[in-house]
């Protein structure tokens, strides 16, 4: 595999797609789907390659010796304009280790089954499908990127597409609802940017001629080696600036999470969201801002991760607590499963706020598991809606006496959601809770959390109630079965979701040695940031 | 006979039964007959545990033998090393025969429901179910680890929320099923959090493992009331699943489904598996861990007896009374009476499971009629459902010659030991008054069913004696009843095998932590086999006359009352009612704990709810939406500024200047003579300014 462009190719591939698509004549709606078809089996395909060649022992994180199948090139370079600015040299790099490979497997999955998700989009088919694509490329190569500003430019390449998805295909207020999450969102990176560019003057990269040159490179910023003394978040400058940037950085992924208070964009966007759009945005999307704050704020901040950790438990367990909540007094189906999302993204921020292996570990498989299971519930909203046009849940009843097939599916997912071992959510909440439960400042946070899983069960089981049980309703006595497209966008995501609930190793392995590293990274921290200080003063 | 073979063979036994119901699930409708495929496999599972248990008990009576394997590793931990989870099989005595009676009961409950469930919708399905839940049953029983205990724990919740909603059609059937498993899983919060606190310390889920850790003195976060709470809180788990106080209210509702599951899962297997978790961590449980348990166990015992002697349903008096010999169970554990208390979920197993089955017969026979007000006199058209069902409710209520005079027998004189030791006089006092209270409500529930005359004479004139299939489970059941299978004399227990294959095991928590009578004095018994003082020994030995004696008093003056009200009808029932009015809604309204908890706990949490979606749509979302407002008026605002006042002084100089512009306009004519004109005028004025200087 070696020189083989492999994270590019899986990166833009769906830009290919889109050019393509964008050449052909918009009434070839067949060929436009069979276009975007082919190009994302073909990244589902190159992902699995990537993992089929993955080395499970190779650290990543913060050692670029340890990532896997990189591309580092010079992308831009400018000449100094002024003496301070210095030459700006920006890199393309792009890079694999066990943090970013099961996002990899996750968005090429995902990406894959909401295609045919779409298959009936009403209108606008090509336009549809360019966007769509864009934004494939765009998740892909977040999760991909290690130069922060390549990273930055992915993040923000997703929002365009999304603007317009929702926007354009979404439900009666979708133009509120895109806004909405524009903004919301927007307003998130204008802090990341900020940060960005405050890195940027901090971190030395020494080029082999001996000078030092700024730079993006986040491997480089993860070495407090490379901070000068002067930098303005050098961890050796003894103001509060990199707790502040720690908290806009942090402000800007957790709007992504999404994170209590700032979650309310997501109900909104999911709303109104056309379904594949709402199984990507739960599945993928609200991945990158955990996925961010694993990647970028816990290595590059590890000090600050720790003095801080308390509190990213904190609004964990108020986002698992408080979104089941929510969760359960929706009328609105969709509605409630976008809060069960809310509810089940605070165990990812509990698990990682252990600081603990398990608990780490516990929380990129919950994003995994998560991204799985949720697209599920998203994809069985659609099924209903498609045929009942309305999601009332208590308008429904008695539908597990006509729809078997789907009932069968949908407790699949349900009890996936509420975890129930055996099925792969179980796992990663224990885990969630094997991590937190040890760590002394938390244990009591952990405790109070656990409620979330009883809450979960509640609301999931009353829902279940609602629709599928008791009399049937005569309205819907002739619903047709699930058919056979849409049991192809949902059987494969059961199957992941049975498969890594008995033997869930395959994925395990796969993490276990960049998360313990990570682990080890922001463990080591205290020792190593504070020695720096002692050489200041 | 080797070890290996065993392990293999239970193996087996665990995963046929998860074959069936793949192969029913996935192919139920291609494979005719496919409920034939179900039982077949549970047939030949039934054999295997009886080779199984003869081989463990015959060969290696007293070993446990153990099979782990890794199942997942967290890799490199920083600072603590390599750390993976491992999973495996254990098979003890106790293991062998908890699985047998799986085993045997599931095998008759699935024979039974061949013709019972005739002719239903989903009757595929149902025989599926059936085998989900005998796999997670049986995984509950060879786990080596807490951890495979919880999945398979809350597996079998699953199965049991399916076969509780079976018929979901039924608003009742529906809400039964969901409230099990909503009741149950807060038992398992606690449950999982009692694990977190042992894997926190120990780092393995491993019983052998932990219990070796426990026993080197080591306790969990170095003190011994974190070893009490860890134990108190894994019996929250058998408090839900054994539907104990307070977590009982979802057993009665799980009537709701196939009276063959009520059975089966709510009766003889399920509902024990939180007697046999707590036999299984027996030995780490400290004094006072112990003595919570009894307490909850005579609690729930008195409580759900007073309920069961008032009850109209049938299957309802029955749930009560599984409720309360689960109790009695708990209550024994808690007062270390550990080998009657596992004796009593066997012989519990056998009987109750007859009479379910044997209830089932009579709905079956009476068209689904399940209130015993409707039924009666049909001792003679049920010949067989009917002596069956009486050698089962003498056996629960404890008459000699069947094996719940034994086991029941067992219970109360260890809790008059365990008063005797201690002081705690309640327990057995509550003991002895269940018994009687037992007695009199099975006699009830025997009399008004198959006494007497016939109430509804409509639906008696059809009711015969249901088919072969489904009376061969009721008389295997009821044989199993009769004391001769456990012990040869049937006014002592302790003269049979079961005591000798099921050992209680010594206590591991630190010596002050533990019951005085539990600390074994040194020398006097081999390792893992027992326990008790001698003090203990003898306590037992001298209770167990005066237990006899008084239960079988107690059981008789509740057979005989029940006989004076019901069957000779000496005393009027309803004017008994009628004059404890208060007391007799009390019971039959079941201490109105239904009502309690919906008033409570569930208004609570829909309030809160609502509550919590208010203030994320108006205070949150309000904040956001106010943001976006304000940002817009603050636009409007400076747009309008910029209209105004800006361009407005923008426009303003413009205009200015166009209006000077005017005026000066006025001067430039384009006419010579007017320019000579100023020109001229200037020159005189400045003259005449400059000469003034």
């Amino acid at each position: 595999m070696q020189g083989f462009p492999i994270l590019s190719l899986i990166t833009f591939l769906p830009i290919l797609g889109m050019v393509i698509i964008l050449l052909i004549p918009g009434k070839k709606e067949d060929l436009i789907k069979w276009v975007t078809a082919s190009a994302t089996l073909l990244q589902l395909v190159l992902s699995i390659v990537l993992w089929q060649n993955f080395n499970f022992t190779s650290s990543g994180i913060n050692d670029p010796a340890s990532f896997q199948f990189v591309e580092k090139f010079r992308w831009i370079e400018i000449k100094g304009i002024t003496e301070w600015l210095g030459t700006i040299k920006i890199d393309y790099f792009l890079g694999l280790d066990g943090l970013s490979m099961p996002m990899v497997l996750l968005t090429s999955l995902v990406c894959f089954l909401a295609t045919f998700a779409s298959w009936n989009i009403p209108r606008a088919v090509k336009g549809y499908f360019a966007l769509y694509l864009l934004l494939d490329t765009g998740m892909m190569g977040s999760f991909l990127a290690l130069d922060f500003f390549l990273f930055y430019i992915f993040w923000e390449l997703m929002l365009l597409p999304m603007y317009f998805l929702i926007g354009i295909w979404g439900g009666p207020r979708k133009e509120y609802a895109a806004i909405k999450f524009f903004i919301y969102t927007l307003f998130g990176s204008v802090f990341m940017l900020l940060v960005m560019i405050g890195l940027y003057f901090s971190v030395y990269e020494v080029m082999p001629d001996g000078s030092k040159v700024f730079t993006f490179n986040m491997l480089q910023m993860m070495n407090p080696a490379n901070y000068g003394a002067d930098g303005i978040l050098s961890p050796m400058n003894p103001s509060n600036l990199r707790l502040l940037a720690y908290i806009f950085l942090f402000m800007g992924f957790a709007i992504k999470v999404p994170m209590f208070p700032f979650h309310t964009w997501l109900p909104d966007a999911h709303v109104e969201a056309p379904t594949p759009i709402s199984v990507i945005l739960a599945g993928i999307l609200l991945k990158l801002g955990t996925y961010g704050m694993l990647r970028i704020s816990f290595p590059i901040f590890p000090e600050i991760t720790q003095q801080l950790a308390y509190w990213i438990a904190v609004f964990g367990m108020i986002n698992i607590i408080y979104g089941a909540f929510c969760a359960m007094a929706q009328k609105d189906f969709k509605k409630l499963i976008a809060y069960s999302s809310v509810s089940h993204m605070g165990y990812v921020l509990l698990g990682m706020a252990s600081l603990t292996s398990q608990g780490m570990i516990g929380a990129v498989f919950q994003m995994f598991n998560h991204g799985t299971i949720t697209a599920m519930l998203f994809l069985i909203v659609g099924v209903l809606y498609d045929r009942a046009h309305t999601r009332g849940l208590d308008e429904f009843g008695g539908l597990a006496t006509t729809m078997p097939v789907y009932t069968g599916i949908v407790s699949i997912a349900f009890f996936a959601a509420l975890g129930l071992p055996g099925l792969s959510g179980f796992i990663s909440e224990a885990f969630v809770f094997l991590g937190a439960f040890s760590v002394d400042s938390i244990r009591v946070l952990t405790i109070i959390s656990a409620a979330g899983i009883l809450l979960t069960a509640a609301y999931m089981l009353w829902t279940m109630q609602r629709i599928f049980f008791g009399k049937l309703n005569e309205k819907w006595a002739n619903l047709p079965e699930i058919n056979k497209l849409e049991i192809f966008t949902l059987a494969p995501l059961a199957v992941v979701v049975i498969l890594f609930g008995v033997y869930p190793s395959p994925m395990l392995d796969m993490m276990n040695t960049s998360l313990n590293k990570l682990v080890e990274v922001v463990g080591n921290a205290q020792v190593i940031y504070s020695n720096m200080s002692a050489i200041q003063f | 006979m080797n070890e290996t073979l065993l392990l293999q063979l239970s193996a087996i036994i665990l995963f046929l039964p998860l074959l069936g119901f793949v192969l029913l699930i996935f192919f139920g409708k291609r494979i005719p007959k496919a409920h034939a495929v179900e039982n077949f496999l549970i047939f030949v599972g039934l054999v295997l545990s009886i080779i199984v248990a003869f081989g463990k008990i015959s060969f290696f009576n007293d070993q446990k033998i153990v099979y782990e394997f890794q199942w997942l590793s967290f890799g490199n931990i920083p600072l603590i090393g390599y750390t993976g989870i491992k999973f495996g099989i254990m098979l003890d005595n106790v293991t062998v025969l908890m699985q047998f009676v799986v085993m045997l009961i599931s095998f008759v409950v699935h024979l039974f429901s061949v013709k019972y469930m005739e002719g239903d919708l989903r009757y595929t399905r149902y025989f599926a179910y059936l085998g989900i839940f005998t796999f997670s049953m049986l995984g509950i029983v060879v786990t080596h680890n807490f951890l495979m205990m919880y999945i398979f724990w809350e597996l079998v919740g699953l199965s049991s929320y399916l076969l509780i909603g079976f018929w979901f059609e039924k608003k009742s059937a529906s809400d039964a099923a969901k409230k099990a498993f909503i009741v149950n899983r807060i038992g398992d919060i606690g449950f999982f959090l009692g694990i977190l606190i042992l894997y926190v310390n120990y780092r393995t889920f491993s019983f052998n493992e932990i219990f070796t850790q426990i026993s080197l003195g080591n306790l969990p976060f170095g003190s011994s009331a974190w070893l009490t709470a860890s134990g108190i809180l894994i019996f929250c788990g058998a408090v839900g699943k054994s539907a104990q106080f307070p977590l009982h209210v979802w057993l009665p509702d799980a009537m709701e489904g196939p009276t063959p599951v009520s059975a089966l899962i709510h009766a003889a297997t399920m509902v024990a598996a939180g007697v046999y978790l707590i036999a299984k961590v027996f030995v780490m449980l400290t004094a006072d861990a112990l003595l919570v348990i009894a307490y909850i166990g005579a609690i729930t015992a008195f409580i759900s007896a007073t309920i069961a002697i008032t009850q109209n349903d049938i299957k309802k008096v029955l749930a009560y009374s599984t409720v309360s010999q689960l109790g009695y169970m708990i209550m024994a554990l808690g007062v270390g009476a550990y080998t009657v208390a596992f004796f009593h979920l066997v012989t519990h197993a056998f009987f109750k499971a007859c009479l379910f089955l044997g209830s089932g017969s009579v709905i079956h026979a009476m068209h689904h009629e399940q209130d015993i007000r409707y039924l009666g006199g049909l001792r003679k058209k049920m010949p067989y459902t009917y002596y069956t069902f009486l050698i089962s409710t003498l056996a629960i209520s404890g008459v000699p010659f069947t094996s719940g005079f034994l086991s029941k027998d067992g219970i109360l004189g260890g809790t008059l030991a365990f008063a005797n030791l201690t002081g705690y006089w309640l327990l057995p006092i509550i003991g002895f008054l269940v018994a009687s209270l037992t007695a009199f409500y099975m006699f009830r529930l025997v009399i008004l069913t198959f006494h007497g005359e016939a109430r509804d004479r409509h639906k008696f004139e059809h009711a015969h004696e249901s088919p072969a299939t489904m009376v061969l489970p009721l008389a295997i059941l009821a044989v199993l009843s009769i004391f001769i299978f456990y012990t040869p004399n049937p006014f002592n227990a302790d003269a049979g095998w079961f005591t000798k294959w099921v050992k209680t095991p010594s206590t591991i928590v630190p010596q002050n932590q533990a019951f005085g009578f539990m600390i074994k004095e040194s020398g006097e018994h081999s390792e893992d086999i027992v326990a008790h003082s001698l003090q203990y020994t003898e306590a037992l030995h001298h209770a167990h006359s005066q237990a006899m004696y008084i239960s079988l008093l107690v059981a008789g003056l509740g057979i005989l009352f029940a006989f004076v009200i019901y069957q000779w009808r000496k005393i009027s029932a309803d004017n008994l009612a009628q004059k404890l009015k208060p007391l007799y809604n009390f019971s039959l309204n079941k201490w109105y704990f239904d009502e309690l908890y919906d008033k409570t706990a569930v208004t609570f949490t829909i309030v809160l709810s609502r509550i919590s979606a208010w203030f994320d749509a108006k205070i949150i979302d309000g904040i956001v939406d106010g943001t976006a407002s304000l940002t817009r008026v603050s636009a409007f605002g400076t747009g309008k500024f910029d209209n105004v006042v800006i361009d407005g002084f923008v426009n303003f100089t413009a205009y200015f200047t166009g209006f000077f512009g005017l005026i000066f306009r006025r001067l430039q004519t384009g006419k010579v003579q007017t320019y000579l004109v100023m020109v001229l005028s200037g020159l005189v004025i400045l003259f005449f300014i400059l000469r003034s200087l």
